[in-house]
């Protein structure tokens, strides 16, 4: 187990982590459940791709670009949830998801089936990083991520966005304006999705179309139900639990997959709020701890 | 150009007979039954299974697949979906997704990630004309659906049992508290879309000539489509909206402009119609 080897699944834990805040935000605060968030993902992943490759830009000056064009792309892939919810939208969401990997796939301009290679590593000053360096942007990026979330989900915006979910009737007779809602649910969520995908493409160096399969979104989503849904600390745990255990089970690896939907399962009937989440196992152990903790102190 | 067509026809009866079972559920516990798609592979293998050990009649094979699928259609429901009816609407859907990964899994840790081959042999009608060749495995592939759909309209329009599950579609404690067992009826519902879907996975190994562990995902999302397209809970939609797909699907895949790959087409496809007529084609 070498440094290097820990620091690039530190990374790309951390990478997982910022897309599940992404996806928490979508599903977890406004309860559009998506099984094709990969397809966020492919998004931020192939423009940074062509950007760097094809028009030459930099990690850097890519990367403000990246992340907008994210964000128009995801409003628009969300503007079927006005018309549908529920089950089609969830329906939707898995077409969106063959739709950008057949297009990835099928079109020259994307690099077909053998995808985009020669994605470099970011600069400072003309030198380049190296992994230590990559895993200390991700890792900003990260704690940028969970403060920019940390700090919405303070506001009014995200309650709105709680109540469009519970009960979207309910919630525009209380005059919240819930297509808005949507909308900003969407933007907000592919642009931290697009920012995971944007990480992704420089640690790996390539994309290819199978990166973004159907399989990648029930991944993603398992980490987020798993972790808790609607919850910071629960997308986080989740993300890095899920990505980091089958890494130091090697010999699982065969039945990883197996494993991951056989728990998905598990934890959304046993526990639907998730391991961390609100009322979840994890949850109710700390608080426990927490109070047992603050009694001890009052006694002494 | 005829040739093109039938082929398409015979490719709708598998989606038909996938997306019935989908939309039986659907109409009854208003549930996106994900794990659907297990059923169709786990009757593929164990009508394999049966081919090789047990006996050489495809009909058993047949037989034996669909009643596996049924068995297990209605244990996914006890053991998945009853608990999870009371939760929130993503808590069943996020579940059978789950168990739809695992099965995949599944199939590959038991029986291998190679295809088998699914040799048959039986008599069966089949048409031999210079313009049109209809093989005897389309024929029974069509034949097959003509008559599930057929059982299936006169079980549900002109027996006690399909008055009573009309009931439940209608409203659950409504028929619950006329006396009306649910549970026997939602058990009776899961398998006979499980049997359908087992023995679509049958007969298409049959057409197809294969069976291997990913074989249920493609055609599953093609019946997510098929009931969008033939408007959630009817019947009759799924069958016509199966087979329009399929014809879509191979004619639209001609079109230059349109070379993308058959599930990207047909989701689009189904993407455009809930943006304009979100009940679907044959919705009420």
């Amino acid at each position: 187990m070498t440094f290097g080897y820990i620091l690039s699944i530190a990374t790309f834990a951390s990478i997982y982590a910022i897309l599940i805040l992404g996806l928490n935000i979508l599903t977890g605060y406004t309860k559009q459940v998506s099984l094709g968030h990969a397809a966020f993902f492919a998004i931020g992943a192939y423009t940074q791709a062509l950007l760097i490759t094809k028009a030459g830009l930099t990690f850097w000056s890519a990367l403000p670009l990246t992340i907008l064009l994210s964000m128009i792309i995801g409003v628009v892939m969300g503007l079927p949830s006005l018309r549908v919810s529920d089950d089609f939208l969830v329906l939707t969401t898995i077409g969106l998801n063959f739709i950008v990997m057949g297009i990835t796939e099928y079109f020259d301009f994307f690099g077909g089936a053998m995808g985009i290679i020669g994605i470099t590593m970011p600069t400072i000053g003309g030198k380049s990083i190296g992994t230590t360096g990559y895993f200390l942007i991700t890792l900003s990026f990260l704690l940028l991520t969970i403060c920019i979330c940390y700090l919405f989900s303070k506001t009014w915006g995200r309650l709105a966005m709680e109540a469009t979910g519970e009960d979207e009737d309910a919630a525009q007779s209380l005059g919240i304006n819930t297509s808005i809602y949507k909308m900003y649910a969407f933007a907000l969520s592919s642009t931290f999705t697009g920012l995971a995908g944007v990480l992704w493409a420089h640690s790996i160096g390539s994309v290819f179309p199978r990166n973004f399969s159907f399989e990648m979104s029930v991944l993603f989503l398992s980490m987020l139900v798993f972790g808790g849904l609607g919850t910071i600390r629960g997308a986080v745990f989740g993300a890095f639990v899920l990505y980091i255990l089958p890494e130091f089970f090697r010999f699982i690896e065969n039945y990883r997959m197996l494993v991951y939907g056989g728990m998905l399962a598990m934890i959304v009937i046993l526990q639907p709020n998730g391991i961390l989440g609100r009322g979840g196992l994890l949850d109710r152990c700390i608080l426990r701890l927490v109070k047992k903790k603050a009694e001890t102190q009052e006694i002494s | 150009m005829l040739q093109v067509l039938l082929d398409a026809i015979v490719l709708g009866c598998s989606y038909a007979l996938m997306a019935v079972g989908l939309n039986m559920v659907y109409g009854l516990l208003r549930i996106i039954h994900v794990a659907h798609a297990a059923l169709y592979t786990l009757g593929a293998y164990v009508g394999l299974y049966c081919l090789l050990n047990l006996s050489q009649s495809l009909w058993i094979s047949l037989f034996v697949g669909a009643l596996f699928s049924a068995i297990v259609g209605v244990l996914m429901y006890r053991i998945i979906y009853s608990p999870a009816l009371t939760a929130p609407r993503y808590v069943p859907l996020i579940a059978g997704a789950g168990v739809f990964i695992a099965s995949q899994e599944l199939f590959r840790l038991l029986a291998g990630p190679y295809p088998y081959s699914f040799d048959a042999h039986f008599q069966f009608l089949s048409i031999m004309t210079p313009n049109l060749r209809v093989t005897e495995t389309q024929m029974l592939m069509i034949t097959f659906m003509v008559v599930a759909f057929l059982c299936l309209f006169i079980l549900i329009n002109k027996t006690n049992l399909g008055l009573m599950w009309r009931a439940c579609t209608q409203d659950m404690e409504l028929a619950a508290s006329s006396g009306i067992n649910i549970n026997l009826i939602i058990a009776i519902n899961f398998m006979i879309g499980s049997a359908l879907a087992g023995s679509a996975g049958i007969l298409m190994a049959l057409y197809r000539n294969s069976v291997f562990p990913t074989m249920g995902a493609m055609v599953s999302y093609k019946a997510f489509v098929v009931i969008v397209l033939g408007g959630f809970g009817s019947i009759p939609g799924a069958a016509i909206a199966g087979i329009i797909l399929a014809i879509a699907e191979s004619f639209l895949g001609m079109v230059p402009i349109f070379n993308l790959p058959r599930e990207a087409i047909a989701f689009l496809v189904m993407i455009l119609v809930l943006m304009f007529k979100p009940k679907g084609l044959f919705g009420r």
